[in-house]
């Protein structure tokens, strides 16, 4: 009681500010909050006094300026009489794509290779031990620059699908065609296409839309059913056939609307010096979405192991001796509960390949950093500009994707009743 | 984290601006040394021998520079840049001087805040396709894969040319001459575009150079010079004036053959002034009487340089053309040392 009686006697003195537990901690957050400040400072003072130094000043005008280039793989209208901005947006929407593209393949691959490592067939789960190993243990870029020089070095060119001796030709009915430009596969094509809407900044294709709310439909519509059949199945025990109710639901209403839009298919076709027509997937694009899905793939597939290794043997067992068969054992008993423990390293999974599309640079795939933090700052000389708004959009990016994850893990997480 | 992002920021920041302001001159001596930018390698211009040494006809320059300025050319340190870096080098204070085949712009030398002292290769850009395409004229190009390095003002002619003529094209990206090269080999681009100097210069490095032909449409003015920073005139007038020595080397006749004659005294005062046994010019840029003697011993003077590393009768086999001297009907002309 001693010292606290001195303490509210007024006795206070300097020293109790490091001896003082009560004190202490507030102490030492002070100090360290004020060297962060003073370091803080420091460093723009620099920056601005050599900004000086050099006569540049910190504007975003530039951003407005027309970038005078142009880019390859654009999901928007671009020209390059267009601003750095609209550049900017071009390789940001390439970097999602990219992302997203690659964070769906890699957590299939994850997934499928993480529970065939559990096989208790000894070649495909050995076979799959070769596979994380080689693939998580050489860094992301040898993969990235091997599958490109694979694909330019060892594909024809368009020219060689030219002509009466042509020594290559396409695949799949004259539908694909594997260069060494890229692939070209047949695009969707609209006969009565419903237009466009302009959102200001980019067009909507509202054939898109429709479709995706056609899908939408069909898949509640099937919901419904099912929550009837199940409702039916609890008054009566009978479970009413719906396989082919959800069959013309899910097919039919998707099907109807695409009839109805006119759809068909525009094939790649050989027209001067490169195909045209079709969808165009660069070189870029597909070396780097497979390797970003066969590198990540292989951690995700350590989080898949871990996540059912966690999960009790009892719980198998349990679910064995109810009669569940294997496969059904892992969807319904083991892989829900395993998702608690998969999904916290996956978010990191997911914010690693989004990262890591700025690997692209190396083989030309036109995102982010390569049209904002490679041609932009190179053409207007705007490095400490770019370079802090690419750190600001790459951190938005990653802390939404962040958000979305962790809602998610928040759901599927155990609930205490 | 978001602190911590813009701390990075600014660090990085913080070290791209240290170390721009104190005299390069100072420095450099100070260093013992001069830090040239090059480029990664194009043959003739700037790359690596067999035996490593830095040899062409941009590395001369630099080789000339650090002769006059620190008596020896050998004391030159490459720093490799591609496109893309070579700006940033140089701002950052990184290299001192940039002798890379870059492109005297309105731009870059204002906005980059650069200064270009001279052209030391007048240039234009061209297209190199290969011949079986039966293409012979740039106009032909319509649809065509372009193979282009990324942060060039090759890139932005490129857009412009299409444009104009209203044909589409598909710029693959790329970011050294030798990726391109590659990437041409492959024949996973029909063209190939760049200064039309670096294309002969790559093409002398093919293993067939005969099937592929340079179209004959230059479609842009390309002065390559070398640059340095902003706001360092006495700098800047040394890489000038050891430029513009080497070209009135030429025009005097002076060789590095019949230098150390010339330099006991010839009857031409400008040469006299030049060589320093006349006038004191050096001490007026803060060097030595000798500097331009000693910057035209390093490789020669611009025609000697020019002769070895990218002439006739080299591989790369290019013609002086707008590069002879003015007396020649070329545009190479340098101010009287007076």
């Amino acid at each position: 009681m001693g010292r606290a009686d001195a303490a509210a006697s007024g006795g206070f003195s300097l020293g109790m500010l490091i001896y003082d537990t009560r004190y202490r901690s507030l102490t030492i957050q002070i100090v360290f909050l004020m060297l962060f400040m003073a370091a803080a400072a420091w460093l723009v003072e620099n920056t601005i006094e050599n900004l000086e130094a050099l006569g540049k000043d910190f504007s975003f005008r530039f951003l407005s300026a027309p970038a005078g280039y142009d880019i390859n793989q654009r999901l928007i209208d671009y020209n390059n009489q267009m601003s750095h901005a609209r550049a900017m947006l071009v390789g940001l929407l390439n970097t999602l794509v990219l992302a997203a593209a690659a964070c769906v393949t890699a957590t299939i691959v994850g997934v499928i290779a993480g529970v065939l490592r559990l096989s208790r067939n000894w070649v495909v789960a050995r076979l799959m031990t070769v596979y994380v190993e080689a693939f998580r243990n050489i860094p992301l870029l040898l993969w990235i620059l091997l599958i490109f020089a694979v694909m330019t070095e060892s594909m024809p060119p368009p020219a060689a699908f030219r002509g009466e001796a042509a020594t290559s030709s396409m695949l799949l009915f004259d539908s694909v065609a594997i260069t060494n430009r890229g692939v070209y596969v047949p695009e969707p094509l609209f006969d009565r296409s419903l237009g466009t809407v302009d959102l200001g900044i980019f067009l909507v294709s509202l054939d898109l839309v429709a479709l995706i709310i056609a899908v939408v439909a069909a898949v509640a519509i099937n919901r419904a059913i099912l929550r009837r059949a199940e409702a039916v199945q609890n008054l009566t025990g009978i479970r009413p056939t719906t396989w082919w109710q959800s069959i013309l639901v899910l097919g039919g209403i998707p099907v109807a609307v695409l009839v109805a839009l006119g759809f068909h298919l525009g094939f790649p076709e050989l027209k001067g010096l490169n195909f045209s027509g079709g969808t165009h997937l660069r070189n870029s694009l597909i070396a780097m979405w497979l390797a970003l899905t066969i590198y990540t793939g292989a951690f995700i597939a350590e989080n898949v192991r871990a996540g059912i290794l966690a999960i009790s043997r009892g719980q198998t067992e349990a679910a064995f001796s109810l009669g569940l068969r294997p496969g059904r054992t892992m969807n319904l008993v083991i892989l829900p509960q395993a998702l608690r423990v998969i999904i916290p390293p996956l978010i990191s999974q997911y914010l690693n390949i989004t990262k890591n599309t700025s690997l692209a640079l190396a083989v030309g795939y036109m995102d982010l950093r390569s049209t904002l933090g490679g041609i932009t700052i190179n053409q207007t000389g705007r490095e400490l500009e770019g370079m802090l708004l690419m750190m600001l959009v790459y951190l938005v990016l990653s802390l939404s994707i962040s958000t979305v994850m962790n809602i998610y893990n928040a759901r599927v997480k155990i609930k205490e009743r | 984290m978001k602190k911590s992002a813009l701390l990075g920021a600014l660090t990085f920041a913080g070290l791209v601006a240290g170390t721009a302001s104190a005299a390069t001159l100072d420095d450099v001596k100070a260093r013992g040394e001069v830090n040239c930018g090059v480029s990664t390698g194009v043959n003739g211009f700037s790359a690596p021998d067999a035996s490593g040494e830095w040899q062409g006809f941009d590395v001369a320059v630099c080789r000339a520079v650090a002769a006059a300025v620190l008596g020896d050319p050998k004391k030159v340190k490459f720093v490799t840049t591609t496109g893309q870096t070579r700006f940033t080098a140089l701002a950052s204070g990184e290299v001192d001087m940039l002798a890379r085949n870059s492109t005297w712009t309105y731009s870059r030398d204002n906005d980059l805040k650069l200064d270009f002292v001279g052209v030391n290769y007048y240039d234009g850009q061209g297209f190199m396709v290969n011949k079986d395409m039966g293409i012979s004229s740039a106009k032909e190009l319509n649809g065509a894969t372009v193979c282009i390095q990324t942060g060039t003002t090759t890139e932005l002619n490129l857009a412009d040319f299409f444009r104009v003529n209203n044909m589409s094209y598909e710029p693959v990206p790329i970011e050294t001459n030798a990726e391109a090269q590659q990437q041409y080999l492959a024949r996973a681009c029909d063209v190939y575009t760049t200064d039309a100097s670096g294309l002969a210069a790559t093409r002398a490095a093919f293993a067939d150079p005969e099937n592929h032909i340079i179209l004959p449409e230059i479609i842009s003015k390309e002065p390559l010079g070398p640059v340095v920073r902003h706001g360092d005139n006495q700098w800047a007038d040394i890489v000038r004036w050891t430029l513009y020595a080497l070209v009135a080397a030429e025009e005097y006749g002076v060789t590095s053959a019949n230098i150390e004659e010339m330099a006991k005294g010839t009857t031409n005062p400008e040469i006299n002034r030049m060589l320093g046994t006349e006038g004191d010019l050096g001490a007026m840029m803060g060097l030595d009487a000798k500097w331009a003697m000693r910057a035209i011993q390093a490789g020669g003077n611009y025609g000697e340089i020019f002769a070895t590393n990218i002439g006739e009768s080299t591989p790369i086999g290019l013609a002086r053309g707008l590069n002879a001297l003015w007396t020649q009907g070329g545009l190479q002309y340098a101010p009287p040392f007076r």
